[in-house]
């Protein structure tokens, strides 16, 4: 690790004045090197932070191209396989190379160390390679779409992948293997991180909301990541041998690939909306001016979250043949995750009761992911049920429901996120009268895309179909014209913080008047090694107060 | 700087242990964290052989007769013999441990030396058996050979008959369509069987090859004194590991070797 | 595109009415809670918006009522939820003991449908009204699913497996046929029609064109294939009587070659008769020597479904007589190592 001198540097302006900036994590070390090599949470932070905005940008063309074919009912945009590469490539890029590592590696990578008091992450090699898993498995994933793509969804079901399929399903499992790895290393990271770095008089129950939320986040990358390896392996090796693990004509079970399957899909689901559940606490905390409701219930309920998101992977199957008996038992445990959901809802609703509210860009997109994530929750429940499942399953409901929870969900709350420690990372501001438009259009756009959806389900348009009989297409058509809306919500934002980046108001250390440490206790941009003296926590958090000089608000 | 919290220790870099990383205060909390990381990430990988275990449970109940019949037919002396070698090989890991805590670079050295020669006897026997495997073609590609080669085994034990197999070079195998359809089932259930028996062997024999590429770069360290009472990590971690690999194997052994009756024969 | 505008799907049979009121009821809840959740969010977010910089206000330390009644009014609305969806599911996967029997098979990217009486149809589907219909679904390639909404059903069809559904139509018309699960290229084609008609023309139907009947095209292949030659039905016979064996209780002595305790016994359902054909020695009924070949890659699942309809209508006394000069056919004589043929 290469020393870094904490002397303040001298800068000489063109009209020969000397200037002193302030040294930073930005601005230490100009070197490609420096970056890309990198043992530096912050700075491996912003790695991510700029490929998965590009492979958001990725997915976001390839849901174009599904949108546009879909305005109308015959298949007349694209070839029928090109259709179905192209939703795969959208499913497997958005979440494999989007949402999961979205908050857990960008935004978690930069606070988590800031949050708790500590001078970076327990393993900073294995955060790099980290990085470097991801990036490569991204490489391999992105050379299927162009030596031809895969066409299989993004589920692979057996045996339409594992013997039906001409496309090139091995090299995408691959990719997908290297970068699953990514995330177990960054899951156990974070956890070593939260349970040794903390600083003193940082107890588990002073910690952040946002350290639960990435903490119950680890723990089920630790633990679901490694079977979807191992399942993917076995898929490429009855591809490539041709053995009947999941071939029901040489003796195998293709339900079976099903089992093993969402044995991980349905807990990854959960790696993608627990950081954001954390994100979104931070948020209306810090723009309440208040403590956040329950807080301890509020740990509980993100750590129970994960655990019964082990345990209801079936749901995803009703209509297989399974028996009924399981199929109760599995709609059963699905309805224990909503109450945790729930609780959580109320409990925001009650940290903004008599709070002291102001209307950032953040909390902005925090007030849109409580309507989006209630919708998308309560829709889930359509699919508990199993009277309704069976006449939903493997229909655009299906699809209207976890598109409100990833992108009214998920990805509202990656925003607030972003939003909400853009001054703490680049210490400039950005324009809230865009950051406000922007987080509005994204909200109409959204609602207008996927609440269609709904009734398309009902009904019964299936999914995956680019033809389709002709009563489905108003719905068709509301659904495109909301996809450009979104569209354009979501391209704004490149230009208003690309404009702040170089252009933009410096920022203060604590910005908002956030209590948690990050902000406290910490420059905006933090200096290479976070803080000058280790703090001591010896209060729980969001403990707001008045402080001698007003804090200024923006 | 927020009231609520007092700064009170100087994180300077004045005073600091050699083998100290920078971003941890004490080496008290660095080799907690270390520890801790290696556990989790055994958690891990029981989780990614467990998926292989779920399979093999399945279809081992589903076709426990050709299962039994196929796992007679892997050899249970060489087996046995590698479970031993394996768990020596524990023992001279655990010793190279011990002796790192003790600071005593040398032995460190040499027992993490036995542990890879143990190691090695390892993948040398299992190279004999797959060698073995290869040869009677019970590689589950599409050379695999089952129904006759039973069928022939069970003649052979049951009349007594010579201790050579039948000349099968010129018999085609069990996946082409000429021969018949009689045992073709058996043969893609046991086909089956020794897939899931080299998925797993394969993959045990991978994280051993990756240990031994650890030890060496830990062997090496250790004979340059590296390691003392305040930091022996990378052994003890190296240490888990290895016995993780072990533990395996202890799985692995009687679910794919001992099935079915092998004492009868 | 306004013509064939629809907002809710068509109720076309008995179970639709269930699931749509089911449905409701969650709708009616969901629109609640977000209603609240919404309002509240707006009228919070006006009613304590930041008035002042220096204001701070006071923390609240929770109200324990208020989280009881938030997680409990929850839990009882899920257990509401879930209970009711039992209910309907148990409706939905239960069929009537008398129902019509119609197969299924899918392919890429057709459904092939079989009526008992011999019938076929490419992507349609006839049945009369107010009778409970059963269909049996298999695929013959890869996962499909067999999904009708007018009638609230569908299921998937998973090659090696039979699977079923059932409905009553209770309406006359012409109701969509999907596949709902992704299968390849021609996904979106594989799409069909149900025609629902008045049980008099349902009759005309089924006896205009139809074929020879689907069990007579079982006894034929009974013949040809040599079933007869072992299960004839007689004293001297090497195979089981198959005669009335159709949802009787068959004692099992072996499972895959594992002797299996005395008291092991299976119900002989389309599924069994299925798999004794294909995977012989999966069950072998007692006091019977396991010599059956199997007949895996020699039948077509379409064979399997007519040789099935055949020995479920066979009664008693009605095993066909072996004809005695037959040979037996080729692909299943028993070969030795020499590959003589015994």
């Amino acid at each position: 690790m290469s020393t870094i001198s904490l002397e303040p540097k001298t800068l000489v302006a063109e009209n020969n004045q000397v200037v002193n900036e302030s040294v930073n994590f930005l601005n230490h070390d100009h070197s490609v090197s420096s970056w890309l090599l990198s043992l530096d949470h912050k700075r491996i932070g912003i790695l991510y932070l700029v490929t998965i905005t590009l492979m958001f940008l990725l997915g976001g063309i390839l849901a174009g191209v599904v949108r546009l074919e879909l305005l109308t009912p015959k298949g007349d945009f694209v070839a029928s396989d090109t259709y179905n590469k192209s939703f795969t490539a959208h499913g497997i890029i958005m979440l494999f190379f989007f949402l999961i590592p979205s908050i857990p590696a960008v935004l978690g990578n930069f606070v988590i160390p800031l949050m708790i008091g500590a001078k970076d992450v327990a393993f900073p090699r294995l955060n790099l390679l980290s990085y470097y898993l991801y990036l490569i498995g991204g490489v391999i994933a992105l050379t299927a779409l162009l030596l031809g793509g895969v066409d299989t969804g993004w589920t692979f079901y057996t045996p339409f992948s594992s013997t039906y399929s001409n496309s090139y399903v091995s090299v995408m499992a691959i990719g997908l293997f290297v970068v699953g790895f990514s995330s177990i290393l960054t899951g156990l990271n974070f956890i070593i991180t939260i349970h040794r770095m903390r600083c003193p008089g940082l107890t588990w129950f002073r910690l952040p909301l946002f350290i639960w939320a990435l903490y119950a986040t680890s723990v089920v990358q630790l633990l679901g990541t490694p079977v979807i390896a191992v399942t993917l392996g076995l898929m490429v090796v009855e591809r490539t041998l041709g053995v009947g693990i999941f071939d029901p004509r040489l003796g195998g079970d293709p339900v079976l690939f099903q089992h093993l399957f969402w044995f991980y899909s349905h807990p990854a689901v959960y790696i993608m909306i627990l950081p954001s559940l954390g994100v979104i606490s931070e948020v209306i905390a810090t723009f309440s001016r208040k403590n956040l409701f329950g807080y301890k219930i509020m740990a509980f309920s993100s750590v129970s979250i994960a655990v019964f998101g082990f345990i209801v992977w079936a749901h995803h199957m009703f209509t297989t043949g399974m028996s009924p008996y399981a199929a109760m038992v599995f709609s059963l445990l699905t309805f224990s995750v909503a109450i945790p959901s729930g609780i959580k809802v109320f409990s925001w609703l009650a940290t903004m009761y008599n709070g002291s509210i102001s209307y950032e860009t953040p909390m902005i997109y925090a007030f849109g992911f409580l309507g989006l994530f209630t919708v998308g929750g309560l829709t889930g429940l359509f699919l508990a049920t199993l009277g309704t499942d069976i006449h939903l399953h493997d229909t655009y409901f299906v699809v209207a429901h976890f598109h409100y929870i990833m992108v009214g969900g998920a990805i509202m709350g990656y925003m607030a996120g972003i939003h909400y420690w853009w001054p703490k990372i680049t210490g400039k501001l950005y324009s809230q009268f865009w950051g406000r438009l922007s987080a509005g259009i994204i909200f109409i756009g959204f609602n207008l895309t996927f609440f269609p959806q709904f009734f398309l389900g009902y009904l019964g348009m299936p999914r995956r179909y680019h033809e389709y009989p002709d009563e489905f297409q108003v719905l068709n058509v509301f659904s495109t014209a909301g996809s450009s809306i979104l569209a354009i919500g979501y391209i704004m934002p490149l230009f208003y913080f690309g404009h702040s980046f170089f252009f933009g108001e410096k920022a203060d250390d604590n910005v908002y008047g956030a209590t948690t440490i990050d902000w406290t206790s910490t420059t905006s941009p933090p200096s290479p090694h976070n803080f000058e003296k280790t703090p001591v926590v010896t209060e729980e958090p969001y403990h707001f107060r008045l402080k001698e000089s007003a804090v200024v608000s923006h | 700087m927020s009231a609520t919290n007092e700064l009170v220790k100087d994180a300077g870099h004045a005073h600091h242990h050699k083998d100290l990383a920078h971003h941890f205060d004490t080496l008290e909390q660095q080799h907690d964290a270390n520890l801790l990381g290696m556990w989790a990430f055994l958690l891990t990988e029981v989780l990614f052989f467990g998926g292989l275990f779920a399979a093999y449970t399945i279809y081992r109940y589903k076709y426990s007769a050709v299962f039994e019949e196929a796992s007679n037919h892997l050899d249970i002396k060489l087996g046995a013999l590698n479970t031993v070698i394996l768990i020596l090989s524990s023992l001279t890991m655990a010793l190279a441990v011990r002796c790192s805590q003790t600071g005593n670079g040398l032995w460190t050295g040499n027992w993490l030396v036995l542990t890879m020669v143990f190691g090695f006897a390892f993948l040398g026997v299992k190279s004999m058996e797959w060698g073995h495997d290869y040869k009677v073609r019970l590689m589950p590609g599409k050379d695999f050979f089952w129904w006759q080669y039973a069928k022939a085994a069970k003649d052979m034990h049951t009349h007594g008959g010579g201790h050579e197999l039948p000349d099968m070079k010129n018999v085609k195998s069990d996946t082409n369509p000429e021969l018949g359809v009689k045992g073709r089932q058996e043969s893609e259930q046991a086909r089956l069987f020794y897939l899931l028996y080299f998925c797993m062997t394969s993959l045990h024999a991978l994280h051993m090859i990756v240990g031994f590429g650890i030890i060496t770069i830990i062997t090496y360290y250790a004979y340059k004194g590296a390691y003392s009472p305040d930091y022996y990590s990378p052994v003890e971690n190296i240490g888990l590991y290895w016995h993780f690999v072990d533990i395996v194997w202890i799985f692995l052994f009687p679910l794919l070797y001992l099935l079915g009756a092998h004492l009868v024969h | 595109m306004f013509d064939e505008f629809k907002w809710l799907p068509e109720q076309a049979s008995t179970i639709a009415p269930e699931v749509d009121m089911l449905m409701l009821f969650i709708v009616v809840v969901t629109v609640f809670i977000t209603a609240a959740v919404s309002i509240l969010t707006i009228v919070f977010a006006v009613k304590f918006r930041r008035k002042s910089e220096t204001y701070i206000p006071a923390p609240m330390h929770g109200n324990v009522p208020l989280e009881i009644a938030w997680t409990f009014i929850p839990v009882l609305i899920c257990l509401v939820m879930f209970s009711w969806g039992v209910k309907v599911y148990s409706n939905i996967v239960v069929p009537p003991v008398d129902s019509l029997d119609i197969y299924a098979v899918g392919r890429q990217w057709m459904w092939k449908v079989q009526h008992p009486e011999g019938q076929r149809e490419i992507n349609t589907l006839h049945v009369p009204i107010g009778r409970p219909v059963k269909i049996t679904i298999t695929s013959e390639d890869v996962l499909h699913c067999f999904s009708l909404p007018a009638f609230r059903v569908k299921q998937d069809a998973v090659p090696g497996r039979y699977s079923s559904l059932w409905f009553e139509a209770t309406k006359v018309g012409t109701y969509p046929l999907y596949c709902s699960e992704y299968c390849g290229t021609e996904h979106s084609r594989m799409i069909g029609k149900v025609i629902v008609m008045e049980e008099n023309d349902y009759q005309n139907w089924l006896s205009s064109g139809a074929e020879s009947g689907q069990a007579l095209q079982g006894r034929k292949l009974f013949a040809k294939l040599q079933c007869v030659t072992c299960h004839t039905g007689n004293a001297q016979a090497k195979a089981p009587n198959l005669e009335g064996i159709y949802r009787k209780h068959i004692p099992i002595s072996h499972m895959n070659g594992k002797k299996m305790p005395e008291s092991t016994i299976v119900y002989a359902d389309d599924a069994y008769l299925r798999e004794s054909i294909l995977y012989p020695n999966a069950k072998v009924a007692s006091g019977w020597e396991s010599i059956m070949p199997t007949y895996q890659g020699l039948v077509t699942e379409e064979e399997l479904l007519q040789v099935i309809a055949y020995i479920k209508s066979l009664n008693q006394g009605q095993t066909p007589p072996r004809v005695d000069n037959t040979p037996t056919p080729a692909a299943i004589q028993y070969k030795n190592l020499n590959n003589e043929v015994k």
